[in-house]
């Protein structure tokens, strides 16, 4: 399985990779992660890609080659699209983080971005993770929720997750990411019943 | 036996401290910056330090290991140029403790200024070389190297990439081995380089390399792999896995771990049982060549190229495995996002200012979060090549504007860690020379690009132990100029700023400038800084958008009025507030 996670600097991307590698180690999966970062930090693009199976060679995905698009901002879900493999899903919040180009006017931004996946793709999950983490009080938690969408969606129920959250984040920030969690997994579930 | 999940990076420190290395040393660049911080996890056994460039740390591994200690050097890909001087004289010393020099290649340029395939200094500088593919074997091959060292008297490199570095995989744990340090012993024919020495040890180089390549042909650090004959793919390091991930068992493989000296009888044995032979590797054609050279027909470069990053679904393409375009594609584009500087960041006060009065300046950047000054709307400089070259580039670009009667202003600008890396050296000439030009040291107090890594203008080391903070402005002082064209300025200050760049335009000849406020990410600024931020009045707020010629991350034009959309990352640094004609943005959570 090849999953991509997309997002901006500071949504907490890797950390979510991380938590998520965790797990399937402990399911006893073959895993590795590949993570870039570096310039990526200041306000860039950060990808992250986890593979997982019974043995694992390359760490990286080429195009076409991604069976999950995980995007926590909504341009960057369609900047990610020639990664994702035919057939393949996108779980994707509807957050807009706009760059500097958008920003001072120089590019325009993909309101409808979602929209466009959404005619293109199958199966396209939009999930208001950033929505839910700002209700919960802290936006941080956004990676967290998408990440419980994500588990439902993988069917990786066969762990403790609640535990595995609070040993990855600091002690006072694990209840909250615990409650993000759940409703990011609530809410695959109820779509899968809707459709 | 524990296991861990571990990147290339942290299995290289890992591995240096089960191999009992005492001393290790470095200039933090990506992708290598984490090997050193995480050897400091081991600081207790082994003395750990940031050195001011890549040259400074492969000396203080060199002494560590003519002292009879194991020791290790880490750097990126370019950090190998400036280390090479010795490298390339104490391969020939050779070694007394073990000694690695770990080159991580960035393919693709992810986070640098070339793409340099660093294999290609082993041949040159004469010095072992091994390849790891994943972390475990990052793990497994350094250990082997120390020992390789020892044995061979040979300074033996991990060749890594980014996403050998980058890359998390399950590695295996085991203990310190209990290494006894080697007794120094005066011995000036092997370790003092002068002609007379140095002559002989090139022969004793040479022929501990033909050990090492004996040795290798029987090294289970080189794996073949034998499936269908038809097609054998003979690779090394990363490209392995794309190979492996693209042919699976349906062709054979040599997989080279030693890649320097190559087994030549290794590769004519494993070609002899194969129809046909691919070359499977990043980068240059290094393996290539080496298996043409041995008489052996092989398919490589032609269909991989040289430039940018492999990955399976490219190995696939190239040797027909599967046709390219077969994934999703919209008209629809996303729009750039560049890194940009963060909210709050010094040097935006500085571009911003340097910005108004363009016409009379010419700039030569450098390498460090400054060089994200170039993107628009700052377009701060044109010119960026290596680190330090940001203030020796403008004394000959200066002459050839003076040649030309072009009577713009050379500026030079980079930042404190670059100053001590290598910028002094520059400044000190261009001051000797009595050059015509501006060099601007962005102090920020940190390393601060890589991810804030200390320097010598810090208070702390590594290692986290008070130690005296190095004063640039006492080294500036100590080359002779006249104090009055030194500037110190805030550099969020765009009246002191603006003013000292008008001096150093009206000063014929070397002017200067150091910004000093420290970076916004910093602990203690961040800590200094809680609850502040800047807010807009839009009673206030005409629409203008002055404010937003600075470019800050937390503003954002809404509704035709500006507006602070991320409170969280303003520091209240004040500087859209001196754009602001209208005194519509103040500062607030003070």
């Amino acid at each position: 399985m090849n999953l991509l996670f997309t997002g901006v600097g500071g949504q907490g991307t890797i950390l979510t990779t991380k938590i998520l590698s965790e797990a399937l180690v402990h399911m006893g999966y073959d895993v590795k992660m590949s993570e870039i970062h570096g310039m990526s930090q200041r306000g860039g693009t950060v990808n992250t890609q986890l593979k997982y199976g019974t043995k694992i060679y390359a760490p990286n995905i080429g195009e076409a080659e991604a069976d999950i698009i995980v995007a926590f901002e909504k341009a960057e879900a369609l900047r990610a699209l020639p990664f994702l493999k035919k057939g393949g899903s996108i779980v994707m919040d509807e957050r807009e983080i706009y760059s500097m180009p958008v920003l001072i006017g120089q590019a325009e931004y993909p309101h409808d971005a979602d929209e466009i996946l959404s005619k293109c793709v199958e199966h396209v999950s939009v999930v208001p993770a950033s929505r839910i983490a700002e209700e919960l009080g802290n936006i941080k938690v956004q990676n967290i929720c998408l990440l419980g969408a994500l588990v439902k969606l993988l069917e990786l129920q066969d762990i403790n997750w609640d535990a595995l959250i609070a040993q990855s984040v600091p002690p006072r920030m694990a209840e909250i990411n615990q409650i993000a969690f759940k409703k990011g997994y609530d809410l695959i579930s109820a779509k899968k019943e809707l459709t | 036996m524990q296991k861990a999940i571990l990147s290339g990076d942290e299995a290289v420190a890992r591995a240096a401290w089960e191999a009992g290395v005492s001393v290790a040393a470095a200039y933090p660049g990506t992708p290598s910056t984490e090997i050193l911080e995480n050897i400091t996890t081991y600081k207790d056994d082994i003395y750990c330090t940031w050195a001011n460039n890549e040259k400074i740390a492969t000396e203080i591994a060199i002494g560590a290991s003519i002292g009879g200690m194991r020791a290790l050097a880490a750097m990126k890909h370019v950090g190998m140029n400036v280390a090479s001087d010795p490298i390339f004289s104490a391969a020939y010393t050779g070694v007394n403790g073990g000694l690695v020099i770990v080159s991580a290649d960035d393919p693709g340029c992810h986070s640098s200024q070339n793409e340099q395939d660093n294999r290609l200094y082993a041949p040159h500088a004469k010095i072992g070389m091994l390849e790891p593919s994943d972390s475990q074997e990052c793990k497994d091959f350094t250990k082997a190297a120390f020992e390789l060292s020892e044995r061979f008297d040979l300074i033996m490199m991990i060749r890594m990439t980014t996403r050998v570095c980058h890359s998390k995989s399950i590695v295996q744990l085991d203990q310190r081995e209990n290494i006894q340090a080697k007794t120094y012993v005066s011995d000036p024919q092997k370790y003092a380089m002068l002609p007379v020495n140095a002559r002989k040890r090139h022969i004793a180089v040479e022929a501990n390399l033909e050990a090492l390549k004996a040795y290798s042909y029987s090294s289970d650090i080189n794996k073949t792999e034998i499936n269908d004959t038809s097609i054998g793919i003979i690779t090394s390091g990363i490209s392995y896995m794309h190979a492996k991930e693209a042919f699976g068992d349906s062709a054979s493989y040599l997989k080279l771990g030693i890649t320097y000296p190559l087994s030549d009888r290794l590769i004519i044995e494993f070609a002899q049982k194969m129809k046909k032979i691919y070359v499977i590797e990043e980068g240059e054609g290094y393996l290539e060549e080496a298996v043409k050279a041995l008489g052996i027909d092989c398919v490589g470069k032609q269909l991989l190229g040289s430039q940018g990053e492999l990955n399976a679904q490219k190995v696939r393409i190239a040797f027909g495995l599967q046709a390219a375009g077969e994934g999703y594609a919209t008209d629809k584009t996303a729009p750039p996002r560049p890194p940009v500087l963060c909210a709050g960041c010094p040097h935006r006060g500085f571009y911003h200012a340097m910005g108004k009065r363009k016409d009379k300046i010419l700039a030569v950047g450098d390498i460090g979060c400054y060089s994200l000054g170039v993107n628009a709307p700052y377009n701060g400089f044109d010119i960026a090549i290596c680190m330090g070259s940001g203030f020796s580039i403008p004394i000959g670009l200066s002459k050839a504007l003076e040649m030309q009667n072009d009577t713009r202003k050379v500026f030079g600008i980079l930042g404190d860690s670059t100053f001590f890396h290598s910028g002094f050296n520059s400044m000190v000439d261009a001051i000797h020379l009595g050059a015509n030009v501006c060099l601007c040291v962005l102090d920020n107090s940190i390393t601060a690009m890589t991810g804030h890594q200390e320097n010598a203008g810090t208070q702390k080391n590594l290692m986290g132990y008070e130690v005296p903070a190095i004063d640039i402005l006492q080294m500036i002082y100590s080359t002779g100029i006249d104090q009055t064209c030194v500037k110190i300025v805030d550099p969020i200050d765009q009246k002191a700023m603006g003013e000292a760049i008008d001096q150093a335009l009206e000063t014929d000849g070397p002017f200067v400038i150091v910004t000093k406020r420290p970076c916004a990410l910093l602990k203690e600024v961040i800590k200094a800084n809680k609850g502040a931020h800047c807010t807009v009045d839009p009673d206030k707020c005409v629409g203008c958008k002055a404010c937003m010629k600075i470019a800050c991350p937390a503003m954002a034009f809404e509704g035709k009025k500006a507006n602070i959309t991320d409170e969280a990352s303003c520091t209240a640094c004040g500087l859209c507030m001196q754009m602001c004609k209208f005194d519509a943005i103040s500062k607030a959570g003070i």
